[in-house]
């Protein structure tokens, strides 16, 4: 049975947790995803299952910590400053192997910074964010019907590999109202009878939540451990979009809603004759580095565009590995390209790298 | 050891082999639900005995199978290695949070957090107050020794005024560092606190109290009215400076006059009515 709705991106994501089989949220108010945890607080106590508002967002995660060690599927959603107070108890879930879906619908900082949208999270979200080695698995939805997607996909692969999940949004996904369409899902049967801790029967020795590992040889064995997990991830979950790359001899690179505004710079560059395609990670880790090198010869130009001041080009750069010149185009602090100042740029550098 | 001395000790073994074949009644010892392995603790230090009440309580009330510990970051933090419980390992002052996430999830379930007075005093003031405040169905074991161990010894929240430790060395000055925080106190007045006390282990009167007060609390988490929390007057020998002795005579002295033990909130008469049933 599939419905079809027109939705906010925020509340499609609630929405969506629902019928995903979402047994606890814990949340904490802030602009601009303050709609998920309204949603929930309205419905999840009428459709079953736990909704609490917390007294920070390091309560919340804190919380989803207790639940997820419990064996619940729980989750909790935030902005920016509220994801970084969650970073240590994210560094611990990692260490102790707990499933988990983190949301964060980024607004532009540092700091306080501004409501509005941003990618400024990207660092903080595929490179570590709190302390330690550690990996999230990272989704980046681009539209209304991909902030419902994910949370389906982010439960999944969060219990597939016992670790947490980061669904990064923004605000502009969060508040546009999109159409959007639930497919009928069934959550798959996860056995966690081995470690999760809902009271030791005596048939079975005691089950314990941890990332302690005071020796140093056990702490290095539990790293290689989880690099395994991680380096499995890297080989299975890689996901990504490709517009118009057969013939390409440029390409955007964007995620998210930078991707959106992509889309229509491509189109204004096509119509000068330009050859010129998009590659939209989806998973911004694992990242599609792999499509990237393989396009790496047929390209001319690698244009990174993002809501920041230049992350994501950094791992571009890593991908292609000097094949192919890489630049960065973005704005910050909440402001947008136009497809028009996206389109125009890459003309300059084409320009600019044809003339040098 | 010269071969010598080697054939004494096995002549000793051997005698010693000898009486165990005497009828000898077991007056005492340890719990089941206590793994029997060799403790971290410091000698003397309160944890092992309360570790000990607590594992002799869930023993008793044959609620292994309904038990769930938390314990965050402190001496403690490996309580997990010693209680044969299902237990989740939480971040330094957490624990409140976690055992909310628990407790929210399976209602019927007994949660207990085991945490020291940094941890809860300090770092998790917020979310101690907060749990409590919502009245969570969970026990909070607090053991207070007014200075942080696992680290070392530095000045906790609690620390008596004018007690030196590493970040007091002149002693603890409230004009600098404010007076010692009195957690129960603080907590009782909060509708969402049940049954809220104090007690100390450096006697044997003592122990027989804390137990009384940690199965009273573990018995009305069942009618889920609210948070109980069990503060209990730990001690530091490796931190204090004192030896074991020592430390039973400075929590009489000292600990208590800042801390005196004692009932602070009691559950109303008409709450308990039905703790039988429930
Ligand atoms: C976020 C964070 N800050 C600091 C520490 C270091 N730390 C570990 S235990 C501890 C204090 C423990 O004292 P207390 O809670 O009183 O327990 P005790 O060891 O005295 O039983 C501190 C500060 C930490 N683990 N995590
Ligand atoms: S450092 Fe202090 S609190 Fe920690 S085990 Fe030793 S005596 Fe106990
Ligand atoms: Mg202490």
């Amino acid at each position: 049975m599939t419905e079809t709705k027109l939705m906010k991106g925020n509340e499609a994501l609630a929405e969506a947790a629902i019928l995903a089989g979402c047994d606890a949220y814990f949340g904490y108010p802030i602009t601009p995803q303050s709609e998920v945890l309204e949603y929930l607080a309205r419905e999840m106590p009428v459709r079953g299952g736990v909704v609490l508002q917390a007294e920070s967002e390091v309560a919340s995660i804190n919380m989803v910590y207790g639940a997820a060690g419990a064996g619940f599927r729980a989750m909790t959603s935030s902005s920016s400053p509220g994801i970084s107070l969650m970073q240590e108890c994210i560094s611990y879930m990692a260490g102790a192997e707990l499933p988990c879906l983190v949301v964060n619908v980024n607004r532009a900082g540092p700091g306080l910074g501004t409501i509005q949208p941003g990618q400024g999270d990207y660092f903080q979200s595929v490179k570590g964010g709190g302390h330690g080695d550690y990996k999230l698995i990272v989704l980046a939805p681009s539209s209304v019907q991909e902030m419902a997607d994910h949370v389906f996909l982010g439960f999944d692969l969060a219990d597939k590999y016992r670790n947490p999940v980061l669904l990064l949004s923004d605000g502009a996904i969060g508040q546009m109202m999109e159409k959007v369409q639930f497919h009928a899902y069934q959550p798959p049967r996860v056995d966690k009878s081995s470690w999760a801790t809902i009271g030791k029967p005596k048939t079975r020795s005691r089950n314990y939540i941890t990332s302690l590992f005071i020796q140093p040889e056990q702490m290095e064995q539990h790293n290689q451990k989880l690099e395994a997990k991680f380096r499995l991830m890297r080989e299975n979950e890689v996901r990504f979009e490709e517009m118009n790359t057969t013939d390409a001899e440029y390409l955007f690179v964007a995620y998210g809603l930078s991707a959106r505004i992509c889309q229509k710079a491509m189109d204004i560059s096509r119509a000068k004759g330009i050859k010129v395609g998009l590659l939209r990670p989806i998973t911004l880790f694992p990242y599609p580095s792999k499509r990237l090198a393989e396009l790496a010869p047929q390209l001319k130009l690698v244009l990174s565009v993002e809501l920041n001041s230049g992350q994501m080009v950094e791992d571009v750069r890593l991908a292609v590995n000097g094949k192919v010149p890489v630049e960065f185009y973005g704005r910050m602090g909440g402001m947008m390209p136009t497809p028009e100042s996206i389109a125009e740029h890459l003309e300059t550098l084409i320009k600019y790298h044809h003339d040098n | 050891m010269t071969i010598e001395e080697r054939s004494n000790i096995d002549i000793i073994q051997e005698k010693d082999n000898n009486i165990i074949g005497e009828p000898y009644e077991t007056v005492y010892q340890k719990p089941g639900t206590l793994i029997d392995v060799d403790m971290h603790y410091c000698p003397g230090c309160y944890h092992s005995l309360v570790h000990k009440l607590l594992m002799e309580i869930i023993e008793e009330m044959d609620i292994q199978e309904q038990t769930i510990g938390v314990a965050p970051v402190g001496c403690s933090v490996f309580a997990y290695d010693y209680m044969d419980i299902d237990m989740q390992q939480a971040a330094h002052g957490r624990a409140a949070a976690v055992a909310t996430g628990i407790k929210r999830l399976l209602p019927d379930k007994y949660v207990f957090t085991y945490q020291g007075d940094g941890d809860l005093a300090a770092i998790g003031i917020a979310e101690t107050i907060h749990a409590i405040n919502r009245g969570e169905n969970i026990l909070i074991v607090f053991i207070n020794n007014a200075v942080y161990g696992m680290t070392s010894g530095q000045m906790a929240p609690t620390t008596l005024t004018g007690m030196q430790t590493t970040t007091s060395p002149a002693g603890r000055d409230t004009n600098i560092h404010g007076h010692p925080i009195k957690i129960s106190e603080l907590v009782a007045p909060l509708p969402g606190a049940f049954y809220v006390t104090r007690q100390a282990v450096n006697n044997a009167n003592g122990v027989r109290r804390t137990k009384k007060a940690l199965q009273n609390a573990f018995n009305y988490q069942r009618l889920k009215k609210g948070t109980c929390l069990v503060e209990i007057v730990g001690n530091c020998p490796s931190n204090w400076k004192m030896t074991p002795i020592e430390c039973t005579g400075f929590v009489e002295e000292q600990m208590m006059k800042t801390f005196p033990v004692g009932d602070i909130k009691l559950p109303k008469a008409e709450d308990l009515k039905n703790l039988k049933e429930a």
